[in-house]
């Protein structure tokens, strides 16, 4: 009686949906502000607090907002890509520092190095939370016209590069033509 | 040497697994008897080497021998010896060698009570219970041997898990294993009876007592792990819905029906395919529990370290084992006939209705467990399926079981009629609802009429099992009829008691729990559900593997002195993490429960404080309900000589 | 090691990394009812950092901002869906515990009536269709003995 191969059936499914979920990682969660426009923000600039910072700023290219911080230690193994990537010039890379002080972000930039067009100080949190931040390090690309284009959270590698900012950059950029 | 002995009773307990699984199953289809009766030594011999394996790695942890890498990882010096005992279930692999040897446990108490089985019958059952054996020695050797060696040695381990170092966590995980792993011993006498084709009261009467058993062990390790959540983790819940927790609960649920569904297929002889069907179900949860708990499927705050070989590996173990249980289901079950007839009033449909309830709950959870997974697996977002949603979904369910429950003992098997059931019940109906409000009323004053139906009902259960038995007992010679009730009935009036006990505990804190988050300065108190709580010191304390700031706090009523709670705050040297070690002021109708923050400026903490009313009815609810299971595995009918199957 | 000296660095260590600890800032509102709405709501969102707790109870960094946003939110006198929706916008119905009604999630809010209605249905047919089989070939004597048994045996 077919009756009786049911649950057989309903196994199966179940099997095949725990092997799919096998293949994806629980804890990556997508940002909802892929493809809409990133917040506005109007923040001090970290190494001239008395100059504002804003999104108007970014807009015009294509940019990476990478945001670090002096006491987190996956940004310190970010760090020599994020200047990889500035030095290459592929994109514009901007910096958000997160919830830090400024003497100890400035001491950090000093001794590694600062590939930052401009850093914006989001010293409260406030904006990262527009952004929806989790922590530090996280970086945005964003198209020329300042929408969220890609997400990455925790340190940006070369493989992320190479299989997904790279080929997206392209498209950004064959569309502009 | 030791660890490296304790690995080769591993290979030979794989390689008599082997042959336990293999030569009776053949021995069955040839009907060669020499061939069955290797069963029975081979489970012996695979337990002692399973326990030799066990013991080196308990020898290892002892003499702390950092070269093991299972033992640097999760043991410590300092360690006291009782953690560093049950350091060896703390982490998965000696987690999974445990669950080896109580699988192999289970097998032997098989091959001892088996006497009066037919020997086709318990050689197959042992036959399978020794393929699922090799299913997990394989996958502890493969993907998860506790016995690898780290080299160089490490000087000093890591530390076990600072929120497993606690009495609690000592017994929850064996209890709940011996609950999880029981199950297959109902389940390896479902596929025995569907390889012979038929199952008769007889089968029903040995498979029942392991299914008893496992549901006992199953109970008692969920409640435990509820009580330790709810004083260790220092936020005061009792239940998270945590897809971990929901692993464990499912068996749970499907067992519940089984017991119940082979209670009908015992006494009347129907529900006979349903019966294997929940004797399948209740492992393959048990099974899945284990996949969703170290495959790293989902997040959770119990999971173990994952490696994706080792999700790889279960889930093709799973689906062998369970797929081929279902593939035998739907090819045979056909054939197995069920006889009593029973009309749409009777104890078989309400026992009938509870199954397909529990089963519904049991269902709902597992689609809210694997639904985010689901969502990730079709593209379509990520959500979070949490406790809100469990609630809301499972309250109904509950509040209708329990409301059938009450009537489900008073009925006739067969046949009744809605006056008779009607005469015999309303009083205790009558009784409940005013006893049930009245009992609202004078301890909280107006109540929200959600709370008052559920505590109603929880006085419903209670009262009705009561009825029961007095109906039970007759108006004449009632002492007699009392010598004469089988002990199995007792225990299900005392499960059902413990039901609603359980009922009225859940609804009554979860309306009335009262909390907040205060700061206070050595000599300053807050108020709090009519109890003044006042910080009268601070100290710092020094344990064998930890230091703890530890707070003096006197509970009064009105000016006298009801308790003094000593809640802390631990820092233990391997771990970056605090921990919260809970001051509770524990009592029948109220916990009092303090839990400390952080540390403020000018000897003052923040903490926060908890009245939870009733909470400990919802344990005392559960040992209730294995106490009644426990009273009904001693029933005289499972012990006594059982004639054969032909 | 001096009592005091170690006391205090219990102490500094217990201030600088209270990670995964039941949060426990001292919030206070005037309106015993917004206390109790910003109680629910805590209750009822995920952290996302560390994802097993609610953001009531978790310490972490981020968990910390977003429960003074909600309060700062809430003593604007915004209404819980502003405040839910601010959270969506920016992390998404991940965010959420009580996962929101919309088409991706009918399936998981009506499981339950859907799972009660098929079990039923199948019961219903399956006992039904037991039934007829059962009812053509009337008792004969030897099966009426068997049930008078087994009649007996409840009575036990």
């Amino acid at each position: 009686m077919w009756r009786f191969t049911l649950p057989l059936m309903g196994f199966g499914l179940l099997v095949l949906i725990l092997a799919i979920g096998l293949t994806q990682d629980p804890s990556e969660v997508p940002s909802p502000l892929i493809g809409k426009p990133a917040p506005e923000f109007e923040l001090p600039r970290l190494h001239d607090p008395s100059q504002n910072l804003s999104l108007a700023d970014l807009k015009g290219e294509i940019t990476l907002l990478n945001v670090w911080a002096s006491w987190c230690e996956s940004c310190r193994v970010e760090h020599p890509f994020i200047s990889e990537i500035a030095a290459s010039g592929a994109v514009a890379v901007y910096g958000l520092n997160y919830k830090d002080e400024r003497g100890e972000a400035l001491k950090w930039l000093k001794a590694l190095g600062d590939p930052y067009q401009a850093i914006a100080v989001d010293q409260d949190g406030r904006v990262a939370i527009d952004f929806g931040v989790y922590g530090a390090p996280e970086s945005y690309l964003l198209d020329q016209n300042g929408v969220i284009v890609y997400k990455k959270i925790g340190p940006i590698t070369a493989r992320d590069w190479k299989e997904d900012v790279s080929p997206l950059i392209q498209q950004l950029r064959d569309k502009q033509l | 040497m030791i660890p490296e002995f304790g690995n080769f009773a591993l290979v030979m307990a794989l390689g008599i697994a082997l042959v336990q699984s293999i030569v009776p199953l053949v021995g069955a289809v040839q009907n060669n008897s020499r061939m069955m009766a290797v069963a029975v030594p081979a489970a012996r011999l695979q337990f002692v080497c399973v326990a030799i394996s066990f013991l080196c790695l308990t020898i290892s942890f002892i003499q702390n021998d950092f070269s093991v890498l299972y033992v640097a990882k999760n043991s410590n010096s300092l360690l006291p010896l009782h953690y560093r005992i049950s350091a060896v279930w703390g982490s998965h692999e000696g987690s999974l060698l445990l669950w080896a040897l109580i699988l192999s446990g289970w097998t032997i108490a098989v091959s001892i009570f088996k006497k009066s089985l037919p020997l086709t019958l318990s050689s197959r059952v042992l036959a399978i219970l020794g393929i699922i054996s090799v299913g997990f020695l394989l996958f502890l050797l493969l993907t998860s041997n506790p016995f690898l060696r780290l080299f160089p040695a490490a000087a000093e381990g890591n530390d076990l898990n600072p929120l497993l170092q606690d009495p609690g966590l000592i017994f929850h995980p064996p209890i709940l294993y011996m609950g999880y792993v029981g199950l297959a011993v109902p389940f390896a006498f479902a596929i025995a009876a569907l390889l012979q084709g038929r199952i008769d009261a007889s089968w029903t009467r040995w498979s029942r007592p392991w299914a008893l058993v496992a549901w006992i062990f199953l109970t008692l390790g969920i409640a435990l792990g509820s009580w330790w959540a709810y004083y260790e983790l220092g936020w005061g819940g009792w239940w998270f819905w945590d897809p971990v927790e929901n692993a464990s609960f499912m068996p749970w649920l499907v067992t519940t029906a089984l017991l119940h569904s082979l209670a009908v297929t015992e006494q009347r002889n129907t529900f006979k395919a349903w019966t294997l069907l929940l004797s399948i179900f209740g492992f393959s949860l048990s099974l899945l529990g284990t996949f969703l708990v170290r495959s790293g499927v989902l997040v959770s705050v119990h999971a173990f370290a994952t490696d994706p070989a080792r999700g790889v590996f279960i889930l093709i173990f799973l689906a062998f084992v369970i797929g081929s249980a279902l593939f035998l289901y739907a090819w045979r079950a056909s054939a197995i006939i069920s006889l009593g007839r029973f009309s749409a009033l009777s104890r078989e449909t309400l026992l009938l209705i509870n199954n397909v309830l529990l089963l519904v709950a049991c269902a709902t959870i597992l689609v809210g467990t694997l639904y985010p997974l689901f969502m990730d697996a079709m593209q379509l977002g990520k959500i979070s399926v949490g406790p809100p949603y469990f609630d809301k979904v499972f309250a109904p369910l509950m509040l209708l079981l329990v409301f059938v429950l009450g009537f489900g003992p008073m009925t006739h098997w067969r046949k009744d009629t809605f006056k008779n059931l009607i005469n015999r019940l309303l009083k205790s109906a009558l009784i409940s609802a005013l006893l049930g409000m009245a009992f609202v009323l004078l301890i909280f004053g107006p109540a929200p009429l959600l709370t008052t139906l559920a505590v109603v009902l929880g006085v419903w259960v209670i009262a009705s099992s009561l009825a029961t038995f007095k109906n039970h007992l007759g108006k004449d010679k009632p002492l007699d009829r009392l010598r004469l009730l089988p002990l199995a009935y007792f225990g299900m009036l005392v499960a059902h008691i413990g039901v609603g006990v359980f009922i009225i505990g859940v609804t009554l804190v979860s309306t009335y729990e009262q909390s907040e988050t205060v700061r206070l300065a050595v000599g300053e108190s807050y108020t709090l559900a009519n109890r003044r709580f006042e910080l009268a010191d601070l100290t710092s304390v020094q344990g064998p593997n930890y230091n703890a700031e530890q707070a003096t706090i006197k509970i009064f009523r009105g000016d006298h002195l009801v308790s003094t709670q000593f809640p802390e705050k631990r820092f233990y040297h391997s771990s970056s993490q605090p921990m919260t070690e809970a001051g509770i002021d524990a009592g029948l109708f109220r916990d009092f429960y303090i839990s400390l923050g952080e540390p403020q400026q000018g000897n003052a903490w923040t903490m926060r404080l908890n009245y939870k009313p009733f909470v400990r009815w919802i344990w005392l609810g559960a040992l209730l309900m294995a106490f009644g299971g426990l009273l009904a595995v001693l029933d005289r009918r499972y012990r006594k000589k059982q004639e054969g199957a032909n | 090691m001096n009592r005091k000296l170690f006391r205090w660095i219990v102490l500094f260590l217990l201030m600088a990394i209270s990670h995964a600890l039941p949060a426990q800032q001292v919030v206070t509102f005037e309106n015993p009812e917004t206390k109790q709405r910003y109680e629910n709501l805590l209750e009822n969102l995920r952290c996302l950092v560390c994802q097993n707790q609610a953001l009531s109870d978790s310490n972490a960094g981020l968990a910390n901002d977003l429960r003074v946003e909600v309060e700062r939110m809430l003593r604007q006198g915004e209404s819980d869906q502003q405040v839910v929706d601010f959270l969506v916008d920016r992390y998404g119905d991940f965010v959420l515990y009580d996962p929101p009604l919309k088409t991706s999630t009918y399936l998981l809010w009506f499981a339950p009536l859907l799972l009660l209605i098929l079990f039923s249905v199948s019961m219903i047919t399956y006992f039904r269709h037991q039934k007829t089989i059962m009812t053509e070939p009337p008792l004969d004597c030897k099966q009426r003995a068997r049930a008078a048994d087994l009649l007996n045996d409840v009575d036990q």
